[in-house]
């Protein structure tokens, strides 16, 4: 599918001009499996609001293979969602269709089919017309996949999408996330469980505000590698001065 | 023949009355459905601040017509209007103080700006036309601009219904796919002054906000989805416009306060009877198989 890999070239991201991530490089080649992993406040959410355009590097650049950030597949926290809201799980799923459906074009007939075989695809057969207010978490998660499946994006970004919800279908969507690596798809995750990256994740990105390792997943989530992740500030250094460094750390 | 005489003979018999009523449900069909989309995006508190914050602008248009004039007060209340929610929006944007935040401090200034300004150039009685609105005294003129902005707030919110409720639901979803929330948001801004600039005239800038708010709230007791909250804020609404002013002729109170208590009470008897009301609390219902 992709051609080109998704590049991060001594990209800093900060708040306040403390670095969340600092002077990352690297790249997620085209059709990889790949968990960002690393303690809390490790700045693995940040590195996808930047490569999803939502925050600027100060430092460095991302190359997107040639994509533009709307052509990205992207599922945000949970807790980023009003589930409150009063939409049906239908009309939820059908918003991955936006690309062809736009703000204001009609929802034709072979989207409505995508959609409902989307929620099959996620065992929400017979879902359609219930609020999403009135699923469970983990139906709700189900939901946003299928809305992905509709998307259909070469590239696909989940942050956290396996937190607070059941084994079952975390086993589930886990199955959807192999099936969209064997479809030759880049698919990036932001995971805590290091049992789960292990056994579905051929790469990792372990990232403590610097990157730590980035590779093989066996190479990387190495005892050496997470204690040293471990050993991390995670917050910043109130009296830190001006960083001088020039080049990119591998 | 008592029920014609209480409910029909009022606006068969004064033109005035008659205009009010057009007003009042006009105001209401298009109040209602914003302020359900305000209060799902929690703004509730800013469509109060809003409301405050059209009041300068209609003090200058005040002072530059040389009196109580609906274009010009109108006019004057929507730049001001939009001019705080852009403020409040940058500043959010730019600072560390959330958007609520900056619209409290905009909208007090405002306050004090607009009665500032028509208590020195103005007598307490066109301060109080402006804080509480004289809706038995519209014109055709002022029933013309009610009317014709609550169409386009209907016809605005059938158009960019997709990207709003996308924008309510999952801002960070629509940033992704590159749909222009900030964009979005902003026309919803300015329906939301558009329909504060209509109230004002009718129920003063300190009521305004009051057929937005209540009829929304009420429409989240009674309605699951969010076409059935736009209708049941839109008729309860226009239906506290008609009993209000009812209520106003046979009991010789005031207009506006009546319009806005009668939407109190719908809400005090909805807190009591919707499916979602304390009454279900205390009455057991036998539950379903599945």
């Amino acid at each position: 599918m992709s051609v080109a890999p998704i590049q991060f070239d001594n990209v800093t991201l900060t708040y306040d001009r403390h670095p969340a991530v600092h002077h990352l490089s690297g790249a997620f080649e085209p059709g990889s499996l790949t968990a960002i992993t690393g303690p809390n406040g490790a700045g693995k959410s940040t590195l996808l609001k930047a490569l999803m355009g939502e925050l600027t590097p100060v430092e460095g650049q991302i190359s997107r293979c040639g994509l533009s950030v709307r052509e990205l597949g992207y599922l945000p926290q949970a807790a980023e969602i009003d589930r409150q809201f009063p939409i049906t799980v239908a009309d939820a799923v059908i918003l991955g269709a936006w690309r062809q459906i736009g703000p204001f074009g009609g929802v034709k007939r072979d989207i409505a089919k995508r959609a409902q075989q989307a929620l099959a695809a996620v065992g929400l057969e017979g879902f359609e017309r219930r609020a999403v207010g009135a699923l469970s978490a983990g139906q709700f998660q189900r939901v946003l996949f299928a809305r992905l499946l509709l998307q259909d994006a070469r590239v696909i970004v989940l942050d956290e999408p396996f937190t607070a919800i059941d084994a079952r279908t975390t086993r589930d969507l886990l199955e959807i996330v192999v099936r969209w690596h064997g479809e030759g798809r880049t698919v990036i995750a932001v995971l805590h469980d290091f049992d789960q990256v292990r056994a579905y994740f051929p790469n990792t990105l372990l990232l403590a505000r610097e990157l730590i390792g980035w590779g093989p997943t066996a190479h990387t989530l190495t005892e050496t590698n997470l204690v040293r992740a471990r050993a991390m500030a995670e917050s910043w250094d109130e009296s830190a001065h001006i960083c001088t460094r020039p080049e990119a750390v591998q | 023949m008592m029920l014609y005489t209480a409910v029909v003979e009022p606006f068969v018999e004064y033109g005035f009355m008659r205009r009010a009523l057009v007003a009042s449900m006009a105001l209401g069909l298009g109040s209602g459905p914003v302020g359900v989309l305000l209060m799902l995006r929690r703004m509730s508190l800013v469509g109060d601040a809003m409301s405050h914050a059209v009041l300068p602008g209609a003090a200058i248009g005040f002072l530059v017509a040389g009196g109580l004039s609906l274009l010009a007060m109108g006019i004057g209340g929507l730049v001001a209007g939009l001019s705080v929610a852009l403020l409040a929006g940058l500043v959010s944007r730019t600072t560390k103080l959330k958007e609520d935040a900056s619209f409290a401090s905009f909208y007090l200034t405002s306050l004090a700006l607009g009665v500032l300004i028509v208590s020195l150039h103005g007598s307490n009685l066109d301060l109080l036309h402006i804080l509480f609105g004289t809706i038995l005294a519209v014109n055709a003129q002022a029933v013309y601009l009610v009317a014709g902005i609550s169409c386009f707030s209907l016809l605005m919110l059938a158009l960019v219904y997709r990207p709003l409720v996308a924008e309510c639901f999952d801002p960070g979803f629509l940033r992704a796919v590159g749909g222009m929330g900030s964009f979005y948001h902003i026309i919803f801004l300015l329906l939301v002054v558009l329909n504060l600039v209509a109230g004002f005239q009718a129920l003063g800038t300190l009521m305004a906000v009051g057929l937005m708010m209540l009829p929304a709230a009420i429409a989240q007791l009674w309605a699951r989805t969010l076409p059935g909250m736009f209708a049941v804020a839109a008729g309860c609404a226009s239906l506290s416009g008609l009993i209000g002013l009812l209520a106003s002729y046979h009991l010789s109170t005031a207009s506006g306060p009546s319009i806005i208590l009668t939407a109190s009470l719908i809400y005090a008897l909805s807190l009591i009877f919707s499916p979602c009301g304390a009454l279900w609390h205390f009455v057991k219902r036998s539950h379903l198989t599945g």
